[in-house]
């Protein structure tokens, strides 16, 4: 129970709802947002700010067992940025990577209210839980790597359809995920066996189960339709970071036809030009398909110049990222579920690559046709850390500011891209899309990114600033669930936000194919490995299609 | 005539003292040098509470008593002096960009790490880690001079990328390990894997260093270069033996599990 509260004379940008910017009054009582609340409320008086949802971060990593890794493996990001302690909320360490406590209080600190980790293994979920339950502020879910369990290959490979997809709903429930992850599918088992070994075309079957990336898409697509899962899979294509690998990505789209499908920071993703050349910008020809096909939704995963952390499941990219750095990294091996790669990275101006990204991300974003389905993103932190948001924004709503970082990049990088000739600067109701509607719409969250009545009351309250990027650095007010987190620039109390799973049906008796390969495979017992209620602590479980049925 | 400080109250357990830094005394009064903060374990205190303060505060500072209990010591500094009458304790020097700071004692682990500039001397021996980089840092001195006139110990300009060490005495192990450039000079006995994963820089030693197996002869020849720098040493207060200056040495190619460009020099007699 919270006191209720009444935000007045504010801007309103609600894009869910069709409010652009009208003065508007919002009541807010036991953490929802209500039609009226009694006189005696307290009152925010919001003249001359900005009213938005809770941002939401649709594709982060901020939790679990390779973010403590990347922690551990880089202590000079952290030495020069402490994060001191405050009368009311704890201490950490930042960098690219900050510790819990940090990550929670830095998202509230630029209107983040929502966050979901994009990549966990299911041996990592207990541990990735104990974390959320250390990240405060912020509400929390995850995507559950099941895109190369070898379980699921085996069942693909067998043609088991209606097992596989009990299979995928009970790993779901075991694990306490929120919707299936796939990333480079089919690329870890040949790269666990073999040097340097991964597929490389989206129809090259592997050596191992002799199936396809495409074979494991489209079965994985199958089954989040069936199952009514509020996301559909969250894929990580096939050759990430690879010149030419633009055909890979529309070639995935494709597989998907009309069924849903969410392609993960899609700039990593949209490269011309050959294999083992420098790369040139297919920018346009993704954002084309795109903008053409409403099953598809994407975050960009925009490069920020800076210091940055490749992380991911997919090991042979960060192995990619490694000949280039020529430092220390971290290859990992999730047993029968997943890989993993660490190297810290740093994405500089000056060099041709490294702007380019930074030019394709640009251009999706401002050749994108629907901003609901093409949000926002740096793939926090291999793209940039979560912090450079607010520099991001502001290159999206200000073209001089744009053309002027554009004249401090690589010039031959930004010759090979139309960047300079995109004259669209976003408005704040399409900030307020692509960082908060827009997400919430794709992750199927009812109650989250609009301000109608019976939405969470997840509030940012901005000072209404020429300088966008300031603006959005520093909300005045942060109400998560209904506790002004933040007031006038300063944290007023601490919050623990919850976490955020879904529950599928399956069959139990699919336990009873899943249990004999634990026994031979695994290094945990079945009966230790599912995730219990006690680890979700606070938590919202997010309904299916098919409990509406 | 220099700000003097004098130890009134040994600390019961470390004191982060980065305080005492010419930087930080700029511009102050004696008063106020007193109550600028220091952590005592985990509560903050005043300087006053262990030190009194006396004389003119004119960029040179000048600390009397055992202070091998304070950390940070000259941390940051851009100008000035600081002379220590005794021994000192960890951290001190780290990351100054100029002036000076001499030692009488002994200097504790982390002697100037990640330097950028100025000049250390300490007339007793130094700890582990003088002139290196903190874990993590891919860069460690990058300029000044650290002369310890007794004996080191492991892992001396770890990482280190320009400027001198010279050390009189013995060195421990993992003298130069992962250097990227610079000058080490040992004049006693080295320790083990001298020069490990070095990428350029010379090692040089009066004495043959056990080589790695990855480093490999190259020739034996009289370097011109050395007369300037042992001259300057010799100035220094260091004792050398003068046949050294027109000495042959032998140098050796290393580390080739890295580049490969660095060298160790040890001298082979005249």
């Amino acid at each position: 129970m919270t006191a209720s509260l009444r935000i007045i004379n504010g801007r309103v940008y609600d894009p869910a709802n069709g409010i652009d910017g009208e003065i508007k009054e919002l009541c807010i009582k036991d953490a929802k947002i209500v039609d009226s609340v009694d006189d005696d409320a307290s009152v925010i008086n919001a003249h001359g700010m900005v009213i938005m949802p809770g941002g939401i971060d649709i594709h982060c990593h901020i939790a679990g067992p390779k973010v403590n890794m990347a922690r551990k493996l880089q202590p000079e990001d952290k030495r020069h940025d402490p994060h001191p302690a405050t009368p009311f909320t704890r201490s950490g360490t930042g960098g690219s990577v900050p510790s819990t406590f940090a990550t929670g209080y830095r998202y509230a600190t630029l209107g983040y209210t929502t966050a979901f980790d994009a990549a966990v293994p299911p041996l990592a979920a207990r541990h990735v839980l104990e974390e959320f339950h250390d990240t405060p502020v912020i509400d929390k879910g995850y995507y559950v790597v099941l895109g190369n369990n070898v379980f699921m290959h085996q069942l693909i490979k067998e043609g088991r359809k209606e097992e596989l997809k009990h299979a995928i709903a009970w790993w779901l429930n075991a694990s306490k995920g929120y919707t299936p992850k796939i990333v480079n599918p089919g690329g870890d088992e040949p790269w666990k066996g073999k040097k340097n070994s991964n597929v490389h075309d989206i129809d090259e079957k592997d050596t191992v189960f002799e199936i396809s990336p495409r074979d494991i898409i489209d079965a994985f697509i199958d089954v989040a339709n069936e199952l009514g899962l509020p996301h559909p899979p969250h894929l990580h294509c096939n050759n990430l970071g690879h010149s030419g690998n633009f055909e890979t990505t529309i070639e995935t789209m494709k597989t998907a036809g009309d069924r849903r499908l969410h392609i993960a920071h899609i700039q990593f993703h949209s490269y011309a030009g050959k294999l083992g050349e420098n790369p040139l910008s297919a920018g346009r020809e993704i954002v084309e398909y795109v903008n053409a096909h409403p099953n598809i939704s994407t975050d960009v995963g925009q490069v920020m110049f800076g210091k940055s952390t490749v992380m991911t499941a997919d090991a042979p990219s960060a192995y990619l990222t490694r000949g280039y750095t020529h430092s220390k990294w971290i290859n990992a091996d999730t047993e029968n579920e997943s890989g993993c790669g660490i190297a810290p990275y740093t994405y500089q101006e000056h060099v041709y690559t490294n702007a380019l990204q930074w030019a394709i991300g640009l251009e999706i974003f401002l050749l994108s046709k629907d901003p609901w389905r093409i949000v926002f993103s740096t793939d926090s932190p291999n793209g940039a850390s979560f912090t450079s948001y607010p520099k991001l924004v502001k290159l999206l709503m200000d073209k001089s500011y744009r053309d002027e970082e554009i004249s401090r990049v690589n010039q031959r990088a930004m010759n090979k891209s139309i960047l300079r000739e995109i004259d669209r600067e976003y408005s704040l109701y399409e900030i307020a899309i692509i960082t908060r509607a827009g997400p919430a719409r794709c992750l199927g969250l009812k109650n989250k990114g609009h301000l109608g009545i019976g939405a969470d009351a997840d509030i940012t309250i901005y000072d209404d600033q020429e300088d966008k990027e300031l603006m959005f650095n520093a909300p005045r007010y942060v109400i998560k669930s209904g506790h002004a987190v933040i007031a006038d620039f300063e944290f007023t109390t601490d919050y623990y936000g919850k976490t955020l799973h879904i529950q599928p049906e399956f069959d139990q008796s699919i336990e009873d194919s899943i249990r004999p390969f634990f026994d031979d495979y695994y290094s945990v017992r079945f009966d230790n490995y599912a995730v219990t209620d006690y680890y979700l602590h606070d938590h919202e479980y997010i309904p299916t299609k098919q409990d509406a049925l | 005539m220099a700000l003097i400080l004098k130890l009134h109250t040994q600390p019961d357990v470390p004191l982060e003292a980065d305080c005492i830094c010419p930087d930080k005394f700029a511009q102050l009064s004696l008063q106020q040098v007193e109550q600028l903060p220091v952590f005592h374990g985990n509560r903050q205190v005043a300087l006053g509470d262990f030190f009194h303060c006396s004389g003119d505060n004119d960029g040179h500072i000048q600390i009397e008593g055992d202070i091998s209990k304070l950390k940070h010591i000259g941390s940051m500094m851009s100008f000035g002096s600081i002379r220590i009458s005794g021994s000192v304790g960890v951290h001190t020097g780290a990351a100054m960009s100029g002036g000076e700071i001499i030692i009488e004692g002994d200097a504790d682990d982390w002697l100037g790490p990640e330097m950028l500039g100025g000049r250390i001397v300490v007339k007793g021996n130094a700890g582990h880690m003088v002139g290196s980089g903190y874990r993590g840092s891919t860069v460690g001195m990058q300029g000044g001079e650290i002369l310890v006139l007794g004996n080191v110990k492991n892992e001396t300009g770890h990482v280190m990328r320009r400027g001198l060490i010279a050390v009189n005495g013995n060195a421990g192990d993992f003298t130069g390990v992962n250097m990227l450039a610079g000058n080490i000079f040992v004049f006693g006995e080295m320790g083990i894997r001298t020069g490990a994963g070095m990428k350029r820089g010379s090692i040089v030693s009066q004495t043959e260093p056990q080589m790695l197996p990855t480093f490999s002869y190259a020739c034996r020849y009289r370097p011109v270069f050395l007369t300037h720098y042992l001259s300057y040493l010799v100035e220094s207060g260091f004792s050398i033996d003068p046949d050294m200056t027109r000495g042959e040495f032998e140098r050796w190619c290393g580390d080739s599990v890295e580049l490969n460009r660095g060298e160790i020099l040890f001298y082979t007699g005249k």
